[in-house]
């Protein structure tokens, strides 16, 4: 139990290792930990700087639904307007149309009318002369009465 | 186990180191080879974990690695203001290498001097701290190293005038130099005795129950095992921190 030459051997070797530590091993290992502070502190900064922006984003997409919401609401609006407008046309032109087609018809059925008329009348005219020319066979002489028969037949047709 | 000699030779026979040579060039084998064994395990294992570290996910390695370093790191930060590339990792070594020596008191107080004694080895004293000059060897390094820093901080004529003129004044020169030698002399004295005194007395208390009847060994071996578990710790880091201390007082200037 006594001091001898093994503590300046054991003074070697510790100084030894507190260089060793002291250039090996201190550093590199507080450098990681530095850099792991900085990288966990940036870390935290972009987690927040992220919740802000999302923030923003949110507004953001709120204004703009708000905005195609009211541009849509306008859009169907105007659509319907139109439609509308649409219908009422194509409603007035149907009818224009369809008094067009009366018309025509209506003006057809006239000259056929006319027309039946004139038919009927030349044969009546005829009939009545036939008839006439019957009756008056022996007592009317054509060519003395011609200008009767003819104003008879004027007044028939 | 207790062979020639009874209970006293087994004791003595524990406690007696390996050594070579005569005189004051006595060196205790058992003490080198022990504390440099352990001394490299520490650089080994904090060297794989220093190439290796990473800012990212640390392994458990480096996380284990990582947790002693910051502990001390905040030792050393809570302690000592300055700016120093040496505290830290002299407290690092300190703290490790110290523990490590009074771990190997958990060791069976039988296990390794009975492989020494297969090989041949007569005497074996396995914990490096039960050692005067293994806690000398370092408390002695710590006190060059207040010497050194208190001449370099304060300059040689502050470090004088510190040693004369503190704490009575320069009228009481003689006193105030007596005072303080014994004050810095006390620090190197009081840090190797304190870890010697309490692992030679865990070691010894270890070597006593060995003695004991091997029914009772583990009921008295287990309870100061895990007591001792608490000591080993507590020692080592009061050791770095009073290294710590010392060499923040070395720093400053009155």
């Amino acid at each position: 139990m006594s001091i001898n030459a093994t503590l300046i051997g054991q003074m070697i070797t510790f100084s030894l290792l507190v260089w060793l530590t002291m250039k090996y091993i201190w550093p590199p290992i507080i450098a990681a930990l530095e850099e792991r502070k900085v990288k966990i502190a940036e870390g935290l900064a972009a987690a927040e700087r992220g919740q802000e922006e999302i923030k923003l984003a949110e507004k953001k997409a709120k204004t703009v639904l708000k905005e195609a919401k009211e541009k849509s609401a306008e859009i169907i609006g105007s659509a319907q307007k139109r439609a509308n407008e649409l219908v009422e046309e194509s409603k007035m032109q149907a009818q224009k149309e369809g008094e067009r087609l009366l018309e025509a018809a209506k003006a057809q059925i006239e000259q056929e009318m006319l027309q039946a008329r004139e038919n009927l009348r030349k044969e009546v005219s005829a009939l009545a002369l036939r008839a006439a020319e019957q009756i008056l066979k022996e007592e009317i002489d054509k060519a003395k009465h011609q200008d009767l028969l003819n104003r008879t037949a004027e007044q028939l047709g | 186990m207790a062979s020639e000699g009874g209970a006293t030779g087994y004791i003595v026979h524990h406690l007696t180191p390996l050594s070579v040579g005569e005189g004051f060039w006595t060196l205790h084998l058992d003490t080198l080879f022990f504390s440099a064994v352990l001394g490299c395990l520490f650089i080994w294992f904090f060297k794989s974990v220093a190439e290796r570290a990473t800012s990212g996910v640390p392994g458990l390695a480096q996380n284990f690695a990582e947790m002693i370093v910051e502990f001390v790191d905040t030792q050393v930060k809570d302690t000592f203001h300055g700016r120093s590339e040496l505290i830290a990792p002299l407290a690092l070594t300190i703290f490790c290498w110290v523990f490590l020596w009074n771990a190997m008191d958990m060791l069976p107080v039988d296990l390794l001097p009975m492989i020494g004694s297969l090989m041949g080895m007569e005497y074996m004293r396995v914990v490096p701290s039960t050692d005067l000059n293994g806690t000398f060897a370092l408390s002695l390094s710590v006190f060059f190293l207040i010497f050194f820093y208190s001449i370099k901080v304060k300059g040689i004529f502050g470090f004088i005038k510190e040693m004369t003129c503190t704490p009575f004044g320069p009228w009481l020169m003689p006193f105030n130099l007596m005072l303080k030698v014994v004050e810095e002399l006390a620090k190197p004295i009081s840090l190797a005795l304190r870890l010697f005194g309490n692992l030679y007395a865990g070691e010894l208390v270890f070597i006593l129950i060995a003695l004991l009847p091997p029914v009772v060994q583990p009921l008295l071996g287990f309870p100061w095992a895990i007591f001792h578990i608490l000591v080993i710790t507590l020692q080592a880091f009061i050791f770095m921190v009073l290294t710590i201390v010392y060499l923040s007082l070395a720093h400053e200037d009155h």
